[in-house]
C-alpha cells in the first residue's frame, strides 16, 4: 500500500518536469470539452428547466389540490435526493429496465428536472412578493388570470428572480461536472482522462478549476448587465 | 335610477364587514362615503366591482345588467362588471414596468382589443385631460404622487366604464398634491361622470358630492344631500364623526 502511494508520488513528480508543456497540451482538448458539452448541456439543461419551473410554480400558486399536490411532491423528491443518484437514476436505472438513453441526454433530462425543481420556488416566491394592488389594478381592468399574470405580474417577478436564478445557473456550470460519472466527455472528464495517462492529477483538476471559474465569471458580468437593464423602472 | 346595489352583505372569517346594504346611484350624481375606518366603506366600494365577492346581494346597471352573487356569478358575468366602473386606489397601483402611456392603453389594448392607433390617441387625450400630456413616456418612479394618481385615473377611464369608482384616492398625498388629483375629480364630475367616492375630505365631498353616505359598523348610519349630512346630521353616530374630523 505504501509502496504503491510513493510510486504514484514518484509519478506525479516526474511528471511535473514538463508541467508547462502538459498545461498547454492539455487546455485546448478540455476547453473543446466545455465548448462541445459543458455549456451547451448547462444551457439546455436551464432552459427547459426555467419551462418546468414556471409550470411548476403556477401549479403551486393555484387553489386545486390536483395540480398543487403533484407540484409539491415533484419539488419534494428532486430536493429530497442527491443530483448524482437522480443522474444514475436516468442513466444506469432506467438503462437497466431496458430504456436506454445517450449519456448526453439523459444528463440534459436529469439537470433539467433537478434546476426546474429549485427555480420553481424561487419563482414562485418571486411571484408572491409582487403586491396585491397589482393583481387588483389589473383585475379592475378586466384582465383574466393569465393575463395578469404573464403581462403584470411576471415581468416584474422576473426582475426579483434574476439574483438567485443567476445563483442556480452557475452552480448548474459546476454540477454539469458529474455528468463525467455518466461517460459524457465534458470538461472535468477530459481531465480525468489526460489526468488517467500522465498522473498529473494535481495539474490538471486545478486547470479543470480554472476554466470553471472562467466560465462562471464571465456569467456573473451577463448577471450585473440583466440585472442592471431590468432595473431602468425601479427608482433607486 | 341608474346603479343599484341591494342587500350586499359582506363577512371575512366571522366579522360581518357588510351588513345588508343598499344604495342607489343616479346616473350623473356623485356619491361620497364617509365613516371610521372599519366602518366597511372601503369593503362596499371593492364590492361594487366584484374585487371582493358579497356572499349575498344583486348589482344592477340600469336594466340591462344584474349580478346576483347568491349564486356563484360567471366569470363572464363579472368581466362585464368590472369594465362598467373603473377603479382608482388609494395607493395608485401603477404597473411600474410600463410608462404612464402604456398604464393607461393596458385595459383597451390587451383586454378590449381595441385598435392600436385609436388606443394610443385615446390614451394621449386622457393623460392630456389629467394634464401629463408631457409625461406620456415617463415610468411611474419618475412621477410624483399626484402625477401618480392622475395617472391612476387616466387608466380607469380609458376603459371607458360607465362608473368611477375611488378608494380614498388622495390619503397616500403629500398634503400640497391634493389639490391636483381633486381638481382633476372636480373635472370629472364637472363633465357628467357618475362616480362613487370613498374620502377623508369632507371639504371636497361637500363641494362635489350630490348624496353623502355615512357608514359605520357596517352600515349604512345616514345618508342624504351634504348640507344635511355633512352640516346638520340627523344621527347623533354621525354628528360625532363628523366633529371629531372638523376638530381633532
Amino acid at each position: 500500500m505504501a509502496k504503491m502511494f510513493l510510486n504514484s508520488y514518484l509519478y506525479s513528480i516526474a511528471a511535473d518536469m514538463g508541467g508547462w508543456e502538459l498545461f498547454q497540451n492539455s487546455l485546448w482538448p478540455m476547453i473543446l470539452g466545455g465548448i462541445k458539452n459543458t455549456i451547451p448541456l448547462t444551457f439546455v439543461s436551464f432552459v427547459l428547466g426555467m419551462f418546468i419551473a414556471l409550470l411548476t410554480a403556477v401549479m403551486r400558486l393555484s387553489t386545486t389540490k390536483l395540480l398543487t399536490i403533484p407540484a409539491r411532491m415533484y419539488v419534494s423528491a428532486i430536493r429530497g435526493t442527491p443530483l448524482l443518484v437522480q443522474l444514475f437514476i436516468v442513466f444506469f436505472g432506467l438503462g437497466s429496465i431496458g430504456i436506454t438513453i445517450d449519456p448526453f441526454p439523459s444528463a440534459v433530462i436529469a439537470f433539467s428536472l433537478n434546476v426546474g425543481a429549485y427555480s420553481s420556488e424561487i419563482i414562485r416566491a418571486s411571484i408572491q412578493s409582487i403586491p396585491k394592488g397589482q393583481w387588483e389594478a389589473a383585475t379592475t381592468i378586466g384582465m383574466s388570470y393569465s393575463q395578469t399574470l404573464i403581462r403584470i405580474i411576471i415581468p416584474q417577478a422576473t426582475r426579483v428572480s434574476i439574483p438567485p436564478l443567476s445563483n442556480t445557473f452557475i452552480s448548474l456550470v459546476k454540477d454539469t461536472s458529474l455528468a463525467s460519472l455518466i461517460l459524457v466527455t465534458e470538461l472535468f472528464r477530459k481531465a480525468q482522462e489526460i489526468a488517467a495517462r500522465t498522473y498529473d492529477f494535481m495539474l490538471l483538476y486545478i486547470e479543470a478549476a480554472m476554466l470553471y471559474w472562467v466560465i462562471c465569471f464571465i456569467l456573473s458580468i451577463v448577471q450585473d448587465k440583466i440585472e442592471h437593464r431590468l432595473e431602468r423602472y425601479v427608482a433607486r | 335610477m341608474f346603479i343599484s346595489a341591494k342587500g350586499i352583505t359582506k363577512s371575512f372569517g366571522n366579522l360581518e364587514v357588510l351588513k345588508d346594504i343598499d344604495i342607489t346611484i343616479d346616473k350623473g350624481n356623485i356619491v361620497a362615503i364617509i365613516g371610521p375606518s372599519g366602518s366597511g366603506k372601503t369593503t362596499l366600494l371593492r364590492c361594487l366591482n366584484a374585487l371582493e365577492m358579497p356572499e349575498k346581494g344583486t348589482i344592477t346597471f340600469d336594466d340591462n345588467f344584474e349580478i346576483d352573487f347568491a349564486q356563484k356569478p360567471k366569470k363572464s358575468v363579472i368581466k362585464t362588471l368590472r369594465l362598467k366602473s373603473g377603479m382608482v386606489f388609494q395607493s395608485y397601483n401603477l404597473f411600474p414596468h410600463k410608462t404612464a402611456l402604456q398604464n393607461v392603453t393596458e385595459g383597451p389594448l390587451y383586454v378590449q382589443k381595441k385598435n392600436r392607433q385609436v388606443v394610443n390617441e385615446l390614451a394621449r387625450q386622457l393623460l392630456d385631460k389629467v394634464g401629463l400630456a408631457d409625461k406620456l413616456n415617463l415610468y411611474p418612479h419618475q412621477l410624483s404622487g399626484g402625477q401618480q394618481q392622475r395617472v391612476g385615473i387616466a387608466r380607469a377611464l380609458a376603459i371607458q366604464p360607465e362608473l368611477m369608482l375611488f378608494d380614498e384616492p388622495t390619503s397616500a398625498l403629500d398634503p400640497e398634491l391634493v389639490g391636483e388629483v381633486l381638481k382633476v375629480m372636480k373635472d370629472l364630475a364637472n363633465e357628467g361622470w357618475t362616480m362613487v367616492i370613498v374620502t377623508h375630505e369632507l371639504k371636497f365631498a361637500e363641494q362635489v358630492a350630490d348624496k353623502v353616505l355615512f357608514m359605520d359598523n357596517g352600515v349604512v348610519v345616514e345618508e342624504g344631500p351634504p348640507e344635511q349630512v355633512l352640516k346638520n346630521p340627523l344621527e347623533e353616530r354621525t354628528r360625532q364623526f363628523i366633529q371629531r374630523i372638523m376638530n381633532p
